[in-house]
């Protein structure tokens, strides 16, 4: 699969695991007119559906919403055998995740080639978090090729399956336990023909998780989705602090040192990754949050004639940096490289400082409201 | 361009003794991590490793062991505040 679909995003306040019911009760897509079915494929052992390599607007709709964390754990398709353009009984089988943007990525790049795909019920979740969670598992491979009769609908013993699954799927066992052998194909969906022109042969390069530009940017949105409830919380707080008679922000310029932290720990920070200097994500988030304080600082002091004096000046210093700071390290989950003891032990370094810092900033504003100085 | 995360913190193990020299290892790991020297596997770059637990499933020896996990902040934190385990997938 292509390493957009490995963020690990969170997108609900509980956590994860299980929590979906499985497809056969929820309402799935409707298939009928989603226009990404396009007829049948007759076997001996039943008919396949027969699916576009083509996306269309729909299709395209869909993932932007998902991305936004629209619908996002209603997105799915039911699990089971699907086909791409004539298969026959020597064609490859590909499997994936019944996640819609999964299944997706996948299908748009086999135009031309005759192939099954085999869903799994990942419980609408993709690849690489599935594989995580063991629902892309041993098991489900196993329990899946039972369930669509593989054996009877192609004459081979191979299945193609995602690399990023790989977390998941312990080869040697699904062998052992249905006769079929794993091959993990590329990385990315793209790679999918190259790989089997070449004879399932995958290239070093084809093995390799990318982080590029692009794929660090189309997560970005979920980024800032995760921060409706955050900011609508913050907003009520400022009215009520205001009807109260405490005005800490009451124009554009008090909200803008504020929305520009936020927009560099979660937009700037994942948009210039690899540039920014050091290694732990809140470093790099805190670095530009505090140039970002410095320039408020310059810039209000110079431009509003000293309207700004030694107290909200330190104040932005001590608030702007931990706000870039923990939204930057929240982007650990998205990346594609952070290892569980890596995280572990950048927040037990940065969490203090954040809490520290942006603590003495909320002290210091309030003691400047109530002391006035 | 390669990325590496902090340094020296990967829970990552090889027993040598039990490989067989299969290459699996090799095949799943995402950041090229290992190496075949001598017809045993080797660790060549530790630190970019993320620690996500393919190579130990898929290794038929069981000649790997890494504490596999998602490297995720906010699963961790969630984690911490409703004490269920550390995931953070959607
Ligand atoms: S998968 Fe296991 S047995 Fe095979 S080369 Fe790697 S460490 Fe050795
Ligand atoms: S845990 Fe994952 S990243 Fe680390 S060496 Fe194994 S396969 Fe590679």
């Amino acid at each position: 699969m292509p390493e957009k679909n490995m963020s690990c995003n969170t997108t609900s306040s509980q956590c994860c695991c299980g929590q979906s019911n499985t497809v056969e009760e929820n309402n799935l897509l409707d298939e009928s007119n989603a226009g990404w079915i396009t007829g049948k494929v007759l076997t001996p052992a039943g008919d396949v559906l027969r699916v576009s390599t083509r996306l269309n607007a729909r299709d395209i709709l869909g993932s932007w919403k998902a991305r936004w964390g629209i619908n996002r754990h209603n997105y799915k398709i039911g699990p089971g055998l699907y086909g791409v353009g004539d298969p026959t009984d020597h064609s490859p089988v590909l499997v994936s995740a019944n996640y819609k943007m999964s299944f997706d990525s996948l299908r748009k790049e086999l135009a031309g080639i005759d192939a099954w795909i085999l869903v799994l019920d990942t419980k609408g979740i993709n690849v690489w978090c599935a594989a995580g969670k063991g629902t892309f598992g041993t098991g489900e491979v196993v329990h899946r090729i039972k369930a669509v009769d593989l054996d009877r609908r192609v004459s081979h013993r191979k299945l193609i399956l995602p690399q990023l699954g790989a977390p998941g799927v312990a080869a040697h066992e699904v062998f052992k336990k249905s006769g079929f052998r794993v091959i993990y194909g590329p990385v990315r969906a793209s790679d999918l023909k190259a790989f089997i022109a070449e004879g399932m042969k995958a290239t070093p390069d084809m093995r390799a998780v990318k982080f590029r530009f692009a794929d660090r940017i189309v997560l970005t949105p979920i980024e800032l989705a995760h921060l409706i409830w955050p900011l609508a919380i913050a907003i009520a707080a400022i009215i009520i602090m205001n009807l109260l008679g405490i005005r800490f922000i009451n124009s554009f310029h008090d909200l803008m040192p504020y929305a520009g932290a936020v927009l560099i720990g979660c937009v700037i920070v994942p948009a210039l990754l690899p540039w920014i200097p050091g290694r732990a994500f809140a470093w790099k988030g805190w670095l530009l949050g505090l140039i970002w304080a410095l320039l408020i600082d310059a810039l209000y002091t110079w431009n509003l004639a000293a309207s700004i004096s030694w107290g909200p000046a330190l104040f932005y210093l001590l608030i702007l940096p931990p706000i870039s700071a923990y939204l930057a390290m929240n982007f650990t989950g998205s990346s594609t490289y952070t290892s569980l003891s890596g995280v572990k032990k950048e927040m037990r370094i940065w969490l203090p400082i954040i809490i520290g810092s942006a603590g003495a900033g909320i002290v210091l504003m309030f003691s400047r409201l109530f002391l006035k100085f | 361009m390669k990325y590496r995360y902090l340094k020296d913190v990967v829970t990552l193990e090889l027993d040598r003794h039990k490989c067989t020299g299969c290459g699996m290892c090799i095949e799943v790991c995402p950041h090229e991590v290992f190496t075949v020297e001598s017809r045993k596997a080797a660790i060549v770059d530790k630190d970019s490793c993320m620690e996500c637990g393919a190579c130990a499933r898929n290794c038929p020896a069981s000649a790997i062991s890494v504490r596999a996990g998602v490297g995720c902040a906010s699963g961790i934190i969630r984690g911490r505040l409703n004490g269920s385990n550390e995931c953070c997938c959607e």
